[in-house]
């Protein structure tokens, strides 16, 4: 049942409310049901954020690596080199999301028009 | 910014409407920030990446409404894209979600009274993705505690909708774009990512985590493309979790 399995205007709501909403809300809906119940610090926390923020890394060096689009048409070193200067950034410039964001598209963009 | 609030008035009784009507403008207003401003560049990138994957505009923006998170909906775009079916997407999503539970669990006891229902509260923890809950975080504070809820509902529903108008402008403008302007576009997302999911680590583990899921994502992805993303959180998140176990015996 993929997001296009059924040729039906509902469908793709129905997918989004049922793959997305739903499987974010039901979260939400836990830590309100929780909410003074467990101890921030408490190890199976630990656990829950270590898998979860590896799965979205994973998001994130898939859009870099195997990216779709006009961004596929980009060499994979470079968008690598963006990416790492951007981040690079961040680490060394008093952690900045917006000037990492400025960094990375300055060195894309270069690479883009000079290569 | 202030943390002690002015010795004035007492808050006037809960059943004051009109009280609770201008803490939520408050909170509306509160919500126009660098963070939010910094949250619309991604969802510009965002909205670049569901063009690309051939979800439309009406769609795209029911997801901002319903789903909001930003990892959620990534998530989700990749599993359009990959040509996923429902439930392997639903449980995708499901694991990159699982952090805001933490988040709420640590937002509502800033909110609630004893007088607060509980419907509102379910409510209103719609709202929380990182970037409403850094700034309510941030400044709740010096709000009476009766008007939080109003408050925050201000600041949750003002950032969704301005990122709704946002995901609707770049499909209007986005057809038209040359190919370099849109490859700048779809660098947003993966980049915003990695910066603020770096500072959101709340222990060391954290970061372990984010950067063993880095290397293995994409080549877990070149032998397993479909279980690419549950397969490098199970693998990742549990290393991470075993040296974070491992580090604190021999600390």
């Amino acid at each position: 049942m993929t997001f296009e399995a059924i040729d039906a205007w509902w469908w793709p709501y129905l997918f989004i409310l049922i793959g997305g909403a739903l499987a974010t809300d039901i979260w939400r809906f836990l830590g309100v049901f929780l909410a003074g119940g467990i101890a921030e610090d408490s190890d199976i926390l630990v656990l829950v954020r270590c898998v979860a923020t590896a799965l979205v890394a994973a998001v994130i060096a898939n859009l870099i690596v195997f990216p779709s689009g006009a961004l596929a048409d980009t060499p994979a070193a470079l968008r690598v080199g963006a990416a790492l200067s951007g981040f690079g950034a961040y680490l060394v410039l008093g952690r900045s999301v917006l000037l990492s964001i400025v960094v990375a598209e300055a060195v894309l963009l270069a690479g883009i028009f000079l290569l | 910014m202030t943390s002690e609030r002015p010795a004035g008035p007492l808050p006037a009784p809960e059943t004051d409407n009109l009280g609770n009507f201008r803490w939520f403008l408050r909170g509306a207003v509160a919500a126009i920030s660098l963070p939010a401003f910094i949250l619309a560049c991604s969802f510009v990138g965002f909205a670049a990446l569901a063009l690309e994957a051939g979800v439309t505009m009406s769609q795209a923006v029911f997801m901002t409404a319903v789903v909001w998170a930003l990892p959620s909906k990534v998530v989700l775009v990749g599993a359009i894209m990959a040509g996923n079916g429902l439930l392997a997407a639903a449980f995708a999503v499901a694991l990159s979600a699982v952090r805001l539970t933490p988040m709420v669990v640590a937002l509502v006891p800033e909110m609630r009274t004893p007088r607060t229902r509980l419907w509102v509260l379910y409510l209103l923890s719609h709202f929380v993705a990182v970037t409403s809950w850094v700034l309510a975080l941030e400044t709740i504070r010096n709000v009476p505690r009766a008007r939080r809820t109003a408050y925050y509902g201000g600041l949750g529903s003002t950032l969704v909708f301005i990122n709704m108008c946002v995901v609707t402008a770049v499909y209007l403008v986005a057809r038209d774009l040359p190919p370099a302007a849109s490859a700048a576009l779809l660098l947003i997302t993966p980049i915003y990512f990695l910066t603020s999911l770096w500072g959101s680590a709340r222990e060391k583990a954290g970061n372990v985590a984010m950067a063993l899921g880095l290397v293995l994502g994409p080549i877990v992805h070149l032998f397993a493309p479909g279980a690419s993303l549950l397969a490098t959180g199970a693998i990742a998140g549990l290393a991470a979790y075993g040296w974070h176990v491992w580090s604190r015996r021999t600390a």
